[in-house]
C-alpha cells in the first residue's frame, strides 16, 4: 500500500523541490533517497502527513548533497528563499514534470525511462527489468536523460502530444517484468488527465482502458494469442469498457478530434459488440478514414484495409491493400487473411508462412505458423 | 527500443577487406584491437545501449538425442563447418539505423597495419515482446 502511495507522491514532491530551485538531476536523486528512507521508517513510524514528510526529508537530502564550496553559497541563498512547506500548487508541479520528462530533446527510450522514474516513482531496477536490460544500462539512460534536461527551464509550457506519445510507448510495452507497464501507463495517464483538461489526454486514457479491458481474453492459458474474433467476450472487463466509453464520449463531445480519440472510438466499437459478427465494421471504416486524415500513416491504411474487408467483403479489402507497400509490417498477414476469406487457401497459406517469417515476436510467429499449417493440412486432404 | 545482436564470425562471413590472420599482426596491433573492442563496449554502456557481450571459443561439439535411456551422440568439431560464431554484442537501441551505425563502428576495429579490418558483422533483430495492441 505504501508503495503505491509513495509512487503517487513522487512527482509532486519532485516538482516542489525543483520549484524551490533545486536542479532537476539533484532533486531527483534527493527524492529517491527520501523514498528509500520512507520505506525504512514508515512501517515503524508512519507520518500523519506523508507528503509533507517526504518534502522535508528530500529537501534535507538535497541540501546535504550540495555541500561543495560552490554549492554552499547557492544553498544559503536557496534556504533564504525557502517557502513554507505545505500543499500549495501540487497539481501544477506534477504536470510540469510530465512535460520535462517527455522533452523533445530526449530520445524516446530516454523519455520513457525518465518518465517511469521521475513521474512514476519506479526504481531503476524495476524499469531495467521491464525493458530486459542490465540495471547499469538503465541507470546510464536515466542519468543521461537527467543531464539532457538539466538546462531546460521548468516553467516552459510543454508539448502535450510528446507526453502522450511517451505514455503510449510505455503502455504498448506489454507485461514483462515485476511492474505491469500497461497498468503503470494507465495510472500515469489518469494522473495527467486529472491535471489537464485536454480531449486527446482523455482520448489516450479511453484507448488504454478499452484495450486493457480486453487483456484477459487476448491470450489463451498457454500464452498463445487469441484473435479478436475468437476471444471469449465474457472475459472482457465490462467496468473498464464502460469507463473508457464514458471518457471517450465526453472527449468526442468537445469536437476537437485527434488520433487517440479516433483510435479509442475504433476500440470502443470492438468492445461494444456482443459478438464478433455484430461488430459495426461500417462505422469502424469511417473512423479509419478519420484517422487516415489525421495521421496519413501507412499502418493505419493497412488496418483500414482489414476493416474494409469486413465491411464490404474480402475483394474490397484486397483492393484497398493493393494500394499499399507490401514491405509494411503485417502486410503479408493481412493479405493472407483476406485471401483465405476470398476462397484462395493456397495463396493464403503461402502468405501466412511468409508473414510468420517477418513476425515481430514469437507469439505472433507461432500464431501465423499455425494458420499456415491449418490451411496446408486442409489442402492436402 | 529494440534489441539487436551484432554477430562476429570466425568463419562463414564474407572476407574482410583487411584480411590478415591475427597471429601475423604486430603485438601492439593486437593490443590496439582489444582496446578498441573494450572502448566500444564502454561507450555503449555510457549511452545506455549496452545489454551484453560474450566471446565464444572456436571448438564446438555437435550433440544429438539417441533414444530413450541412451547417452546423447556427440560428434565434431567439424573442420568443414561453414559458419563459426566468434562472439556477439547485444545492444538495445532506438532504431534499426542506429544498430547499423554501431555495427559499422565495431567493424572499424583496427587490425594489421593499424588499419580498420572492415570485418563483416551480422546484425540480427531480437523478437520483441507482443505489444499490448495487436488487433
Amino acid at each position: 500500500m505504501d508503495d503505491v502511495l509513495l509512487r503517487s507522491l513522487t512527482p509532486s514532491v519532485l516538482g516542489i523541490l525543483v520549484r524551490r530551485g533545486a536542479d532537476f538531476a539533484a532533486a531527483e536523486d534527493a527524492v529517491q533517497d527520501a523514498l528509500v528512507e520512507a520505506v525504512r521508517v514508515w512501517p515503524v513510524d508512519r507520518p500523519r502527513d506523508p507528503k509533507g514528510w517526504l518534502v522535508t526529508v528530500a529537501w534535507r537530502k538535497f541540501l546535504d548533497a550540495t555541500r561543495t564550496e560552490a554549492a554552499r553559497r547557492r544553498r544559503e541563498e536557496l534556504v533564504d528563499e525557502e517557502p513554507a512547506p505545505g500543499a500549495a500548487t501540487a497539481v501544477d508541479d506534477t504536470l510540469q514534470l510530465y512535460f520535462l520528462c517527455a522533452h523533445p530533446s530526449l530520445t524516446p527510450s530516454s523519455a520513457v525511462a525518465l518518465t517511469l522514474r521521475a513521474v512514476g516513482g519506479l526504481t531503476t531496477r524495476q524499469i531495467a527489468q521491464a525493458y530486459l536490460v542490465p540495471e547499469a544500462t538503465m541507470a546510464q539512460r536515466i542519468s543521461r536523460a537527467k543531464r539532457t534536461v538539466a538546462g531546460v527551464r521548468f516553467d516552459q509550457p510543454g508539448d502535450v502530444a510528446t507526453v502522450l506519445r511517451v505514455l503510449y510507448l510505455v503502455f504498448n510495452e506489454g507485461y514483462s517484468g515485476e511492474v505491469d507497464l500497461a497498468a503503470e501507463a494507465i495510472r500515469l495517464t489518469r494522473q495527467l488527465a486529472a491535471a489537464i483538461d485536454h480531449p486527446e489526454v482523455a482520448g489516450l486514457l479511453a484507448l488504454m482502458l478499452l484495450h486493457h479491458a480486453r487483456r484477459a481474453g487476448r491470450t489463451a492459458p498457454d500464452g498463445s494469442l487469441v484473435p479478436l474474433a475468437e476471444q471469449d467476450r465474457s472475459r472482457w472487463d465490462t467496468g473498464l469498457i464502460a469507463e473508457g466509453v464514458e471518457i471517450l464520449q465526453a472527449a468526442l463531445a468537445r469536437d476537437r478530434l485527434g488520433e487517440f480519440q479516433a483510435q479509442a472510438a475504433i476500440a470502443a466499437l470492438h468492445a461494444d459488440a456482443p459478438t464478433a459478427e455484430e461488430t459495426d465494421w461500417v462505422q469502424i471504416v469511417e473512423w479509419y478514414d478519420e484517422l487516415v486524415g489525421l495521421t496519413d500513416s501507412p499502418v493505419v491504411r493497412l488496418n483500414r484495409a482489414v476493416a474494409v474487408g469486413e465491411a464490404e467483403g474480402p475483394r474490397a479489402g484486397l483492393a484497398a491493400l493493393a494500394a499499399l507497400d507490401d514491405s509494411l509490417p503485417r502486410h503479408a498477414a493481412v493479405a493472407a487473411y483476406l485471401h483465405e476469406r476470398d476462397g484462395d487457401p493456397e495463396t493464403a497459406a503461402r502468405l501466412y508462412a511468409e508473414a510468420a517469417e517477418k513476425a515481430p515476436n514469437l507469439a505472433e510467429r507461432a500464431h501465423l505458423t499455425r494458420q499456415a499449417a491449418r490451411l496446408n493440412a486442409r489442402l492436402r486432404r | 527500443m529494440a534489441k539487436y545482436l551484432l554477430l562476429k564470425h570466425y568463419r562463414g562471413a564474407p572476407t574482410p577487406v583487411n584480411d590478415v590472420p591475427m597471429d601475423r599482426w604486430a603485438p601492439e596491433e593486437i593490443t590496439a584491437h582489444v582496446r578498441y573492442m573494450e572502448d566500444f563496449a564502454a561507450r555503449l554502456e555510457e549511452t545506455g545501449e549496452f545489454v551484453e557481450h560474450q566471446a565464444l571459443s572456436p571448438g564446438g561439439t555437435f550433440v544429438r538425442y539417441d533414444g530413450e535411456g541412451r547417452p546423447p551422440v556427440t560428434d565434431g568439431p567439424f573442420a568443414e563447418t561453414k559458419d563459426l560464431i566468434a562472439g556477439w554484442t547485444v545492444i538495445d537501441v532506438d532504431s534499426y539505423e542506429r544498430a547499423i551505425e554501431l555495427a559499422g563502428e565495431l567493424s572499424a576495429a583496427p587490425g594489421a597495419g593499424g588499419k580498420p579490418i572492415h570485418e563483416w558483422l551480422e546484425v540480427r533483430p531480437f523478437y520483441g515482446v507482443p505489444s499490448t495492441i495487436t488487433e
